[in-house]
């Protein structure tokens, strides 16, 4: 199934060719309720405990709207910059399956109650808008287990066992407009979208967009088109695609494919094609051409939705600072070039540095511990930066404390250790390792004079009028005192020693 | 006659609803009583007219008891508690099947009820058991059940109407004063009009269709049938109201129907004759009693004009792009993965082609052209020139309506063109079968308010025919104070009901009974 | 002629309808005479005419997001043709992709 098809080496495939590319993103909202019904959303039940006549499509039962998922959408539709319909309506999309329980999926067809926004994307300092075509809601089918055949998967199955569990959970479609023009970017860029848009659902509050879990799924589309070209090739649509790297992966295999088939003279199929995490490969499924005819009409059963523009602009004034606003606004209070921010969210330390900051140090000290030496653990122990056994109000104190002087930076950097490797508190950690910079005269005085006494040639020269040799003798102090000694009281001694 | 009376001559199958409700309420007979008289009259005539498909009856005694005993305990009673009543099968009930006249949901039990079978419940309405229909509401006739036909106790040999043929047919046959039926394009209206009783379509929305079993979701009200006026309105009341669980549910106080049906005064009415309905073509005996039905309007004090709706006669084609349409993705839930009939599984076929073969098994020949017709409208390519425009249609009906209405107060029409046909006669000839609806449909379309009040029997065969009388959406009211009126004058005339012009049923069991 | 039998039989697989060859037959004439009396309403000129909604027309009819009792498994399988471990059995599904 997988390794038959012929590529073309990804550089080779772009000298020849100009990618298009579309996502398709389900989400699953938060919502305490279904869509249509007052059963619960929560993941993990019994098998068809969390079901009513509503969501089984038992007969006679009819749908009611939950508001708040309206609500959810319109907040998404704006945090996106589209424009809100001002009456709007669900439709019926009929097809067979044993996971539907009414045969029919009501979802919104012509109608969508979320057009025509946008969402920038940041590529290695480059801004790309993708255009967003439409946000809508529907609902969310069964889940089916597969029995009898070798692998759990439905090929070769005997026959399937259906939880409607999750059968009504509203779900919410984002689509976008085709992307062109990225060129060889376009797997990152793909790979940047989905991104942005979790972390921008994610700041909403409206879901908790979990890829692995399923409540964020993605449908990526490729097309290629030789240079040049005044129309935009065939575009297949890569299902299965369940995390980041899946997506910049599956879209970079379709170009590699695509140009294969283009450079052989033959036409891309338009088809769905499914994706293979163990190869990062693509196989054709359903065909495109045989497209199912889902007869869309206006749900009868439903009466329009017609959010009046007092609502709208009530949820519009809700909304939370949005990722990219916000990123802007610390960018500018931490005086950091685009590409410094580009570094700090690759590292995923912004919201960490953010929330130091919150708690009260200083932007650039905060960048310091974090992209430093807490950035130098994570990565040899292999963990995120988020999982670190050490708290933003944590690096804040010990920040606090520098800069009061309490200790300097390699004591810091002792004290730091002494967080991760579970010690307790900053201040605690001080008073047990005794870390605390030296402040009593007669000690430091003492382990100067010391200092000198050991090093008669640097004295001499210090005494010569070269100041700059008193670093030495500093260092002399420092190592005498384990780093504890306030390193410009023991240059203004030894200065005055040898003045 | 007097409860007591009735009840000592066995009578009181042919109480109406309020006098029984009356009589249980003094105490002067007991629900108990009440119900059991009637599930002897449907032991009695049922093998004969075929009404029900399931009778409840020992639900239905505990149902009379409980009424007996609240009324003891001096607890409020509703207006109807303690009244016999048939419902159609197309509602669901958790403690009877709910088949819908399908083989494909024979026995099924619904693990909840519907709103309406609540409400009866609550008020204390005793239901004897389900009534046979069209198969999933499709028809005027019920030949298209899965469970034979019903019959017409005015002529047995004859069809009761349908869909809600078996509901008319146990109220004209005196096995229960009261049914529910439910109307898509006349299916309470012309089975009422064949029966010689009366029958509501309530505006759309008026009653609840959470737990009725959808064939056309923008069509399907649920609606009374009774042998008079005011007992139909009794039932209104009591089913009808907003429910939360319908978004289509009007959210609005129940029009005063009872009030309006004790009115029953048309003076200064403004009565309109629809002049598409009146070139003619259907039965002389209905032409004639609802040309003389209009002169007794007007002798009552109403002025009668002649309206244009001109959209009218595409009514007929516009429902049946519909209601096909809606249906279609309506029933596709049957596919034996849930409930109801599975066919063909026999290990090594796939979900589709199970699915196929108990559709093929489960569901008659009239559903399965209105399923492919449905099919054929919506698809990409058709869905404009044939459902989209059939619901441009729809809207111009309804202006016809509109337009109507600020010249007249109400509509009138015969209910249907012809009296109850002969069993077989259409059975085999779909259009044929479907030009019964002609002069209910466009209600349906528009969503108002129409009820058909017995006008008389036609002479050329002593059946019954129905006067429809239309009103705006909202004024259900309206139509029963003309009915009552009509109603009124005509008893007068004909010296008691139509009903008792019909012969007697079954086995002779005393001549008053 | 406005239908014929292959696209009924078209329909009937659409619709999951597994129609014997007779059924075909006698569907086909009795369709191909309904559509063809259907589709007078394309005589109408509706121009700008919207197509209708609802009797009463009514927008925005929600409900709240709260939790109401469910069924329990059991009444959710008491219909059920097949059942096990607690979930509707069906027959093999034929893959989508």
């Amino acid at each position: 199934m997988t390794g038959l098809a012929q590529l073309v080496p990804y550089d080779e495939a772009l000298s020849r060719y100009e990618p298009v590319i579309g996502l398709e993103t389900h989400v699953e909202l938060g919502t305490r309720t279904k869509m249509f019904c007052g059963c619960p959303t929560t993941f993990g039940l019994e098998p068809n405990s969390a079901v009513c006549p509503v969501c089984l499509g038992l007969p006679g039962s009819l749908p009611v709207a939950n508001r708040a998922a309206i609500e959810y959408t319109i907040r998404i539709g704006l945090a996106l910059n589209c424009s809100i319909a001002t009456w709007c309506r669900f439709a019926r999309k009929n097809y067979f399956y044993p996971d539907m329980p009414k045969d029919f999926q009501i979802s919104q067809y012509d109608e969508p109650l979320c057009t025509d926004g946008w969402i920038d994307v940041e590529i290695d300092g480059r801004t790309v808008r993708v255009g967003i075509e439409r946000v809508h809601l529907e609902e969310d089918t069964g889940k089916s287990l597969h029995m009898g055949g070798a692998t759990g998967r439905i090929h070769g199955a005997e026959y399937s066992l259906v939880d409607y569990n999750r059968a009504g959970i509203p779900l919410v479609e984002v689509v976008t407009k085709p992307v062109a023009g990225t060129g060889a970017l376009a797997p990152d860029v793909a790979r940047a979208y989905v991104t942005e848009l979790r972390d921008l659902l994610r700041s909403l509050g409206v879901s908790d967009v979990r890829m692995e879990q399923g409540s964020l799924r993605c449908d990526v589309n490729t097309s290629l088109a030789p240079h040049g070209s005044a129309e935009w090739g065939t575009r297949t649509e890569t299902k299965n695609v369940n995390s980041l790297r899946s997506v910049e992966r599956a879209v970079r295999f379709e170009i590699e494919r695509q140009a294969a088939v283009l450079d052989a003279g033959q036409k891309v199929v338009q088809e769905t094609r499914h994706f293979h995490e163990e190869d990062g490969t693509t196989t054709a499924g359903r065909s495109k051409e045989e497209a199912q005819d889902y007869r869309y009409f206006p749900e009868p059963d439903l009466v329009p939705v017609a959010p009046d523009r007092d609502w709208v602009e009530q949820i519009r004034a809700s909304l939370p600072e949005l990722p990219a606003a916000r990123r802007a606004r610390l960018q500018a209070d931490w005086g950091l070039s685009g590409l410094e921010m580009t570094q700090l969210q690759n590292a995923g330390a912004l919201d960490l540095i953010g929330a130091t900051v919150d708690a009260g140090a200083p932007a650039a000290d905060a960048r310091k511990w974090w992209m430093g030496e807490l950035a130098r653990h994570a990565n040899a122990t292999g963990t995120d930066m988020s999982e670190l056994p050490i708290t933003p109000v944590q690096v804040a104190r010990v920040s606090a404390l520098v800069r009061a002087g309490t200790i300097n930076d390699k004591l810091a950097r002792q004290v730091l250790e002494g967080v991760l490797a579970g010690e307790g508190e900053p201040d605690a950690i001080i008073e047990a390792r005794g870390l605390a910079i030296v402040t009593d005269e007669g000690a430091l005085t003492s382990a100067v004079e010391a200092a000198i006494a050991a090093n008669p040639d640097i004295a001499a020269k210090i005494r010569d009028g070269k100041t700059a040799a008193a670093g030495a003798l500093v260092g002399e102090v420092m190592k005498a005192t384990r780093g504890r000694a306030d390193a410009g009281r023991a240059r203004e001694l030894i200065l005055q020693q040898l003045a | 006659m007097a409860a007591g009376d009735a009840a000592s001559a066995g009578g009181l199958t042919r109480l109406t609803a309020a006098q029984i409700a009356a009589a249980v309420a003094s105490g002067e007979v007991s629900a108990v009583e009440v119900t059991q008289a009637h599930l002897d009259r449907i032991v009695s005539v049922d093998p004969d007219v075929h009404a029900f498909l399931h009778v409840a009856g020992i639900g239905a005694l505990a149902a009379a008891e409980d009424v007996d005993r609240k009324r003891a305990a001096g607890e409020p009673l509703g207006p109807l508690a303690g009244v016999p009543l048939a419902l159609k099968d197309v509602l669901t009930t958790s403690d009877m099947p709910t088949t819908c006249g399908s083989k494909i949901l024979a026995d099924w039990r619904p693990p909840y009820d519907a709103t309406v079978t609540r409400r009866l419940r609550d008020a204390g309405v005793v239901i004897l058991g389900k009534t046979n229909m069209d198969e999933f509401a499709m028809g005027s006739s019920t030949e298209n059940s899965a469970y034979g036909p019903s019959r017409n106790p005015w002529d047995l040999a004859r069809i009761p109407g349908g869909s809600s043929g078996g509901s008319s047919a146990a109220v004209a046959a005196y096995e229960a004063p009261l049914a529910i039926g439910t109307d898509t394009g006349g299916s309470i209206r012309q089975p009422a009009a064949v029966c010689g009783i009366v029958g509501m379509k309530p505006t759309y929305g008026g009653s609840s269709r959470f737990g009725l079993v959808a064939f056309a979701s923008s069509l399907d009200t649920p609606g009374p049938l009774a042998r008079t006026v005011l007992d139909a309105a009794l039932l209104h009341e009591v089913m009808s109201g907003h429910d939360p669980l319908d978004s289509t549910s009007v959210d609005a106080p129940v029009p005063p129907v009872v009030a309006a049906a004790k009115q029953a005064d048309v003076s200064g009415l403004r009565v309109g004759v629809v002049t598409e309905f009146s070139s003619g073509g259907y039965q002389t005996g209905v032409q004639a009693r609802f040309t003389e039905a209009v002169e007794l309007l007007e002798s009552l004090g109403a002025k009668v004009v002649e309206v244009s709706c001109p959209h009218f006669s595409y009514a007929l084609p516009a429902y049946y792009l519909i209601a096909p349409s809606e249906c279609s993705s309506n029933l596709a839930r049957f596919d034996g993965m849930r409930y109801g009939l599975r066919v063909g599984d026999d290990g090594t076929r796939s979900a589709d082609e199970v699915m196929s073969l108990t559709r093929e098994a489960g569901f008659g020949p009239e559903v399965k052209r209105r399923i492919m017709l449905g099919t054929y409208a919506l698809s990409s390519g058709y869905y404009d020139a044939y459902y989209g425009k059939a619901q441009q249609v729809r809207t111009l009906i309804t202006q016809d309506f509109d337009a109507a209405f600020e010249q007249v107060d109400v509509l009138v029409s015969p209910t249907t063109p012809t009296t109850a046909f002969p069993i077989g006669e259409r059975v085999d000839d779909p259009m044929a079968m479907y030009l019964a609806d002609l002069f209910t449909i466009p209600s349906d379309l528009a969503g108002n308010a129409a009820i058909s009040v017995p006008c008389g029997l036609a002479p050329e065969d002593g059946l019954p025919v129905g006067l429809q009388i239309m009103a705006p959406a909202l004024a259900d009211d309206r139509t029963y104070r003309v009915a009552a009126a009509v109603e009124a004058a005509l008893q007068q005339r004909w010296g008691g009901p139509l009903l008792a012009q019909a012969g007697e049923l079954g086995e002779a069991q005393g001549g008053a009974r | 002629m406005s239908i014929t039998r292959d696209e009924v039989a078209h329909l009937a697989s659409l619709s999951r309808l597994a129609l014997t060859d007779a059924e075909l037959d006698h569907f086909a004439g009795q369709l191909d005479q309904i559509i063809g009396a259907v589709a007078r309403v394309q005589e109408v000129a509706a121009e700008g005419i919207p197509p209708m909604t609802h009797a009463v027309p009514v927008v925005n009819v929600f409900r709240e997001d709260a939790e109401v009792p469910c069924l329990t498994p059991e009444q959710a399988l008491s219909g059920a043709p097949a059942a096990e471990q607690g979930r509707f059995r069906v027959p093999r599904i034929l893959a989508e992709d």
